[in-house]
């Protein structure tokens, strides 16, 4: 907050760890910086979107015109490199985007930086955890060309398709998936150990639990129902590993094995895992929403009661995927009465940011726009979500791309919107430049509109009974009239025009962080603790004799008879009111 | 950002009484996951027996576990882990008693937290035994491992022989792995560098593998 002479040379106030370890690009291979891992992961992670994007242009085009020469692929879509490349979005998608970006670069970086911590607890823990990450991401970009192709049997992985290279005709591909996915995995139990560790551990003096802002609240969360869910899974995979390379029969009812119970081991660990990626967008959110209503959240606590009823909860959801596949029909009955109990803790959470913003005097910056935008995409996903709860309704729905729709309207304010409003409210913390606002809402409108415009109809194609994994619906004549082809040729130019339109964030990016003018410390105004360092904060987050001191909990906006409407996290009841900063200007205000 | 007329007192930060230790809080949720894993592993078995043709098991061709010579293994593991147990409280004991832990044995540099081990502390021999009685279990599993084979039990002989190679052998690798830290320890400890904290992280891994076990032999070998 204070900057007495010295805190302006803070450049040199670190040197001393400057000589720790190697010099150049191994240092920063090397680094155990927590903000350094977490731009290695949102790097990667960013990366992963543009493979993953450009997966969903091939496979949309295919759909829209069947049987073309794609541009840019090189030819037609075969129905094999079809499947591979459905396979690998979903995958590419959930693993490598929405996980590193949310979970393991905001975490991250935010979690020292919030609760005060200089880094994390096991930096070393922590630099592995990226390392095998980025092995991973090496194996499933490899296993995209090795003979065969990539795994082409569904991001679910369901034997015995996924099992038998006889069915998924990709021998390779299929054992490097898993392989790929299992390492990733390891990679998010190690950064996971140190975010739980960190939180207990690591707050600044005075820092309650109660005073910890929500989104480290809600990645923690999300990191230990990661923990929870990851071991069946992790099970489950090695026996699928067994079943492809040595030949064992888990999963073949041939030699006694059940292919239904590669399903609950998924699906245990598929459904948490929604709400892992769910709760720190849901966090990054709920911060940009105060900061820019400049209002208290509507009931902290009961928000942090909540997400951990959710979290319980959402293990005992996890057949409402399986209600199809066989199962008792009084287990579908359980699990439909578990499933809309759990839409109930979302909607509140749904409910409590509109509380929070009522009457606030809310500023429509381009993370705010972000922030609006997931809460309103994201309810119709929740909606629709009720409708496939309802076994009766699923088994007509299931399979079809109602299914697909639901998800990406949950996925992708998650996983796009969400890191959008994240990264675009923490850019000035992270490379201390502020981004064009501009371009950022021109951005943001050229992504939201057309994202309705190719999801919206999918629900009417899901409606209509379009079953999904179908490279070449002309080739079945009951899918493919009605002028469903027209729907989905205008979801695929939807689809281009979104794709097009993240030219300009890229654009913004490199333009803002050559030329944009710099970062204060604390832009928004805002009260968590990262705003009270350098923007890019020092290797170390604050000079050790300057470590911050907490008072009071991170929502304290527009407090009664306060002159200014924010009331940062390290500041002493009584401080003086009148503010004397020149370049703080009237930014904000 | 706005700085203000008065310099906000930044405190030094005071030393934190800790809950739980670092090293000890992270051992605990990765056990946790550990435990989850095995979970998954022996929901799986019991779901597949489940299944089985006739509800024969384990199938009549299959050779049978050797029930009897693996409990008193059993046995072997379970001492391991009390003298573990054992030697665990004698750390934490002489390291009250021995103040600051200056009065050290062995070579090696004067450690700044001086935790040596000390006159009369048995820590040392009994993390021996430990070791090697949670070697002898390792072993011995092997030694049934290759009668069974002989026998005719492989990996893909069946679901039997699959279930029971893919679970057994994931404990085995952990037993390995946690018998690499517990000799890591008995390391520090010679070199007079053993903290309280990493005992305690390294000792609850094998309670985990330790404890873990019994239900193993449950599910799989009764
Ligand atoms: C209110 C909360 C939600 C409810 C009630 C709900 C319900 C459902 C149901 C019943 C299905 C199965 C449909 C079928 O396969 O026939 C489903 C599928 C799916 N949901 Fe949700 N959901 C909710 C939230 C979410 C969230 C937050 C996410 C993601 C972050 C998500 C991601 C998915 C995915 C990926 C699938 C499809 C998986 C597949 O078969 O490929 N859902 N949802
Ligand atoms: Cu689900």
């Amino acid at each position: 907050m204070v900057e007495p002479a010295v805190d302006l040379t803070h450049g040199h106030a670190h040197d001393d760890h400057a000589h720790h370890g190697p010099q150049g690009w191994l240092k920063y291979l090397w680094s155990t910086d927590h903000k350094v891992i977490a731009m290695q992961y949102m790097f990667t992670g960013m990366f992963m979107a543009l493979v993953g994007g450009f997966m969903a242009y091939v496979f949309r085009m295919q759909l829209a015109f069947p049987d073309i020469s794609v541009p840019g692929w090189g030819g037609v879509v075969s129905m094999g490199e079809y499947n591979s490349l459905v396979t690998n979005h979903g995958t590419i998608m959930i693993f490598w985007v929405a996980m590193p970006v949310l979970l393991a670069a905001f975490g991250n970086y935010l979690i020292p930086l919030m609760v005060g911590a200089d880094d994390m607890v096991f930096p070393k823990i922590n630099r592995l955890s990226f390392q095998v990450f980025f092995v991973s991401t090496i194996v499933i970009l490899a296993s995209l060309f090795v003979e065969g192709g990539g795994f082409a049997g569904a991001w679910t992985a369901y034997p015995p398709l996924s099992a038998d290279a006889t069915y998924n005709l990709t021998p390779l591909g299929s054992t490097l998936w898993v392989i790929g996915v299992g390492l990733e995995f390891v990679a998010f139990l190690l950064g996971g150990i140190n975010f739980i560790t960190t939180l207990m551990n690591s707050r600044a003096p005075g820092m309650r639990a109660f005073d910890v802002p929500l989104v480290v609240w809600m990645i923690v969360v999300a990191s230990i129902l990661f923990m929870l869910s990851v071991g069946p899974l992790l099970a489950g995979a090695i026996m699928l590993v067994f079943d492809q390379t040595i030949g064992t029969g888990f999963y073949n009812p041939a030699t006694g094995g059940d292919p239904i119970l590669w399903q609950h081991l998924f699906w245990f660990f598929g459904h948490p895992e929604v709400y892992v990626v769910l709760l720190p967008a849901m966090g990054v959110v709920i911060e940009i929403i105060t900061t820019f209503a400049r209002k208290k959240v509507f009931g902290y606590r009961i928000v942090i009661f909540t997400v951990v009823a959710t979290g319980v909860l959402s293990f005992f959801v996890w057949a409402h995927h399986q209600f199809i596949a066989g199962i008792d029909p009084r287990m579908a009955n359980i699990f439909t009465i578990t499933t809309l109990l759990i839409s109930v803790p979302i909607a509140e959470l749904c409910f409590v940011y509109i509380a929070t913003l009522y009457g606030g005097s809310i500023r429509l910056t381009t993370p705010m726009l972000w922030a609006l935008a997931f809460v309103a995409e994201f309810l119709i996903g929740g909606v629709t979500g009720i409708f496939l709860g309802a076994a009766g309704a699923d088994i007509y729905f299931h399979d079809t791309y109602f299914v697909l729709a639901h998800f990406h309207y949950t996925f992708f304010p998650i996983a796009i919107i969400g890191t959008y409003a994240a990264f675009t409210y923490w850019f000035p913390k992270m490379f201390g430049k502020m981004m064009d606002d501009r371009l950022g809402k021109w951005h943001f409108w050229l992504t939201i509109i057309p994202f309705n415009m190719i999801f919206i109809p999918l629900f009417v194609l899901g409606m209509g009974g379009q079953h999904r994994r179908i490279s070449n619906y002309s080739s079945f004549s009951e899918l493919a009239g009605d002028g469903f082809q027209s729907v989905r040729i205008f979801a695929t130019i939807s689809l281009l025009i979104m794709l097009a339109a993240q030219l300009i964030f890229f654009y913004n990016c490199w333009k803002s962080w050559r030329s944009g003018p710099k970062a204060p410390k604390n832009p928004w105004k805002a009260n968590s603790l990262e705003w009270t360092t350098e923007s890019p904060p020092p290797h170390g987050n604050w000079r050790p004799d300057r470590m911050p001191v907490v008072y009071r909990g991170p929502y304290e906006y527009s407090v009664p008879d306060r002159e200014e409407d924010y009331w940062p996290q390290n500041e002493p009841d009584g401080a003086p009111l009148q503010v004397v900063d020149p370049d703080a200007g009237e930014q904000g205000r | 950002m706005a700085a203000r007329a008065t310099i906000i007192p930044f405190r030094p930060r005071p030393e934190k009484k800790q809950l739980i230790s670092d090293g000890v809080l992270g051992m605990l949720v990765f056990v946790f996951v550990e435990i989850m894993l095995f979970a998954g592993f022996i929901s799986a078995f019991v779901i597949i027996k489940s299944r089985a043709v006739g509800s024969v098991w384990p199938p009549v061709n299959q050779p049978r576990l050797p029930v009897e010579s693996t409990a008193i293994n059993t046995l072997a593991l379970i001492a391991s882990g009390v003298v573990l147990l054992i030697a665990h409280r004698a750390h934490l004991r002489a390291r009250r008693s021995g103040e600051d832990g200056a009065v050290r044995r062995g070579p090696g540099p004067a450690s700044p937290r001086g935790l040596g081990g000390l006159p009369g502390d048995s820590t040392g021999r009994l993390l021996v035994a430990a070791t090697l009685l949670g070697g002898t279990f390792v072993v011995l599993q092997g030694v049934e491992w290759l009668a069974l084979i002989r026998e005719g039990l492989t990996i893909t002989s069946s679901t039997y022989g699959a279930l029971f190679y893919t679970i057994i052998g994931a404990h085995a690798v952990h037993a390995v792995a946690a018998i690499a830290a517990l000799g890591w320890a008995t390391m520090r400890l010679g070199a007079g560098l053993l903290t309280r904290e990493a005992l305690s992280t390294v000792a609850i891994f094998w309670y985990f593998v330790v404890l873990v076990w019994p239900f193993l032999y449950v599910v799989v070998y009764l």
